[in-house]
C-alpha cells in the first residue's frame, strides 16, 4: 500500500471508503483524547473534568454505531474483495477495539471519582508513564493504519510489554501499601483497576496493530508466539 | 488434487491477432476452476480452445497443447468430435433447438452420438440428465412440450442437461449466468457445486462475487495473459499481483 492504488472506477465507492477511514481516524483522535483526560482527571484530582470525559463517552458510542452502519453499508452494497475487503474488515474490528478503549477511559473516570474523595493515597508517578505509553500506542496503531505502515504498527504492538511491565510494578506496590495499612485497601484496589484499565487499551492498541499488519499484508498475526512472526 | 486437464504455452489467433498468448494452467479434477478478466482478454477464447471449438470459426488457430487426461487434444489425429464429447459446453444464452421438445433437447446430443439404442433407454438418460441438471420436477410432466417454452433460467439447466446427457468429464460454462436473474443464477450455482462431484468444471464469469462464491480456483486473465491462478480464497481476499487487485476491486482503467 505505499504507492497509492488507482481511484475505484465508482467514485461513489471511492468517496465511500474515505470516509469511513475519515470517520475511523476522527474516533481514534477523540479516544486518544478520552484517555489522556481520564488520566489528567486522576492525577490533578479533577472531577469535573473526569465526569466530562463520562459524558463524552455517548459520542463515542454513536460514532461506534456510525462506523458499523458504514461498513455493513459498504459490504451489502459493494461486496468488496481483495484489499478493500480487507481494509473494511479491519475497520470493524478497529472500530470495536477504540469503543472499548473509550469504554476504559470511562472506568478509569469512574475509579478517579472516587479516589478524588478520599485523600490522596501517594503521588501518582507509574499511572502517568503508563498512561502516556498506552495513548501513543492508541495514536502509532491509527497511524500505521492511515498510512498501511507495518513497521510502525510492529512498534506497537513491542511497546505493549512495557505496559505489561509498569502494570506488574504498579500491582506489587500498591500490594506492599495494602499490606502495610488496611485503610489503603479500598484505594489500592481502585488504582490498581485503573492500571488493568490502561494495560486493557494497551492491549486493544495492539489488536489494532495486528489487524494493519492484516489489512497490509493479508497476514493474520493474532494469537500468534512472537517469536514466530 | 490431480489436474484433468493441462494447458501448455497455449495460443489462440484470429488471423494474426492473438487472443490467447502463452497461457499454462492446470484444471484440477472435480472441481470448478473460473476465469474472470475484463471483456476481450480472452476468456471465451480461451474456453473455446478446450473442446476445440475456437477451430470452427474461419482463420483462426491454435498453438501449443491441451492435455486432457495425459493426451493432447490438438495432437494428429485426435477426433474433435470425440473431444467435445467429452468436453461439454454450455453458452452465454440458453441455446435450447427451438423446434424440438424438452425431451429432444436433451437426447439431441445422444443421438447424434449413437447411444441411444431405443425409446426407454433413451427416457432413462433424459432423466437422469434432467434430474443432474436439477430440472426434472419442473418438466417432468411436460417434456413434449417445445425447449423454449420454458423460461430462461430452465433452459439454461435444460443446456446443461443436453451437455450431460453424453456423460462428458469436463464441463465447459461460458457465461452461463450473464442473461438469467438472480434466483436462477443462484440455482445454476448450487448446481454447479453439485456437479463438481462427478465433472471437472470451468467457468468463465463476468460476475466477481459467482467466481468467488462457485469456485475452487481462480484464474484472473489480461489481453490474452494468465496473470495469476490461484485458490479463489486466496485470489478474492490477497491477491499476490496488482493487475488482480485493480480489477477484482474495481479499479480498473
Amino acid at each position: 500500500m505505499s504507492n497509492p492504488q488507482p481511484q475505484h472506477t465508482n467514485r461513489q465507492y471511492e468517496e465511500e471508503l474515505r470516509g469511513l477511514r475519515t470517520r475511523l481516524l476522527k474516533m481514534g483522535g477523540m479516544v486518544e483524547r478520552q484517555i489522556a483526560d481520564a488520566v489528567d482527571s486522576l492525577v490533578s484530582r479533577n472531577s469535573h473534568e473526569a465526569r466530562e470525559v463520562i459524558a463524552r463517552d455517548a459520542e463515542v458510542n454513536r460514532m461506534d454505531i456510525d462506523i458499523d452502519a458504514m461498513c455493513i453499508r459498504l459490504l451489502a452494497l459493494r461486496q468488496p474483495a481483495a484489499g478493500d475487503l480487507r481494509f473494511i474488515t479491519t475497520g470493524l474490528k478497529i472500530n470495536y477495539d477504540l469503543e472499548r478503549i473509550g469504554d476504559l477511559a470511562v472506568n478509569i473516570c469512574e475509579r478517579a471519582l472516587e479516589l478524588n474523595e478520599e485523600p490522596i493515597l501517594k503521588r501518582y508517578i507509574d499511572i502517568p508513564r503508563m498512561a502516556s505509553i498506552a495513548e501513543s500506542m492508541v495514536k502509532d496503531s491509527l497511524d500505521a493504519f492511515l498510512r498501511g505502515d507495518c513497521d510502525l504498527a510492529q512498534q506497537v504492538m513491542e511497546r505493549d510489554d512495557e505496559v505489561d511491565q509498569l502494570n506488574g510494578q504498579i500491582f506489587r506496590e500498591l500490594l506492599s501499601y495494602m499490606a502495610e495499612d488496611p485503610h489503603a485497601i479500598s484505594r489500592g484496589a481502585r488504582i490498581l483497576f485503573i492500571s488493568k484499565n490502561l494495560e486493557r487499551i494497551a492491549d486493544h492498541a495492539s489488536n489494532v496493530a495486528e489487524m494493519v499488519v492484516f489489512m497490509v499484508k493479508g497476514k493474520t498475526i493474532r494469537h500468534m508466539d512472537k517469536s514466530k512472526q | 488434487m490431480a489436474d484433468k486437464m493441462t494447458l501448455r504455452h497455449l495460443s489462440a489467433f484470429f488471423g494474426t491477432l492473438r487472443a490467447v498468448n502463452e497461457v499454462d494452467l492446470g484444471i484440477a479434477e472435480c472441481q470448478i476452476t473460473a476465469i474472470i478478466g475484463p471483456s476481450g482478454c480472452g476468456k471465451s477464447t480461451l474456453v473455446r480452445c478446450l473442446n476445440r471449438m475456437h477451430e470452427v470459426l474461419p482463420g483462426t488457430r491454435v498453438e501449443g497443447e491441451v492435455v486432457l487426461d495425459g493426451e493432447n487434444i490438438y495432437g494428429v489425429g485426435v477426433d474433435p468430435v470425440a473431444i467435445r464429447r467429452r468436453v461439454g459446453m454450455v453458452f452465454q444464452r440458453p441455446t435450447p433447438f427451438p423446434t424440438m421438445s424438452i425431451e429432444d433437447n436433451v437426447a439431441a446430443g445422444l443421438r447424434l452420438n449413437g447411444l441411444v439404442a431405443n425409446r426407454a433407454q433413451q427416457s432413462r438418460m433424459v432423466e437422469r440428465s434432467l434430474r443432474q441438471a436439477a430440472l426434472w420436477d419442473e418438466v417432468k410432466d411436460s417434456l413434449d412440450q417445445p425447449g423454449i417454452s420454458l423460461s430462461g433460467g430452465q433452459q439454461q439447466r435444460l443446456c446443461i442437461a443436453r451437455a450431460l446427457a453424453v456423460k462428458p468429464e469436463v464441463l465447459l460454462l461460458d457465461e452461463p449466468c450473464s442473461a438469467l436473474d438472480p434466483i436462477s443464477s443462484a440455482r445454476i450455482e448450487e448446481l454447479l457445486l453439485e456437479l463438481r462431484e462427478s465433472y471437472t468444471i470451468v467457468i468463465v464469469t463476468h460476475n466477481m462475487q459467482q467466481a468467488a462464491r462457485a469456485s475452487d480456483y481462480t484464474a484472473f486473465l489480461y489481453n490474452g495473459e494468465l496473470i495469476e491462478f490461484g485458490d479463489t480464497n486466496q485470489i478474492f481476499t490477497n491477491p499476490t499481483r496488482r493487475e488482480t487487485e485493480d480489477y477484482i476491486t474495481g479499479r480498473f482503467g
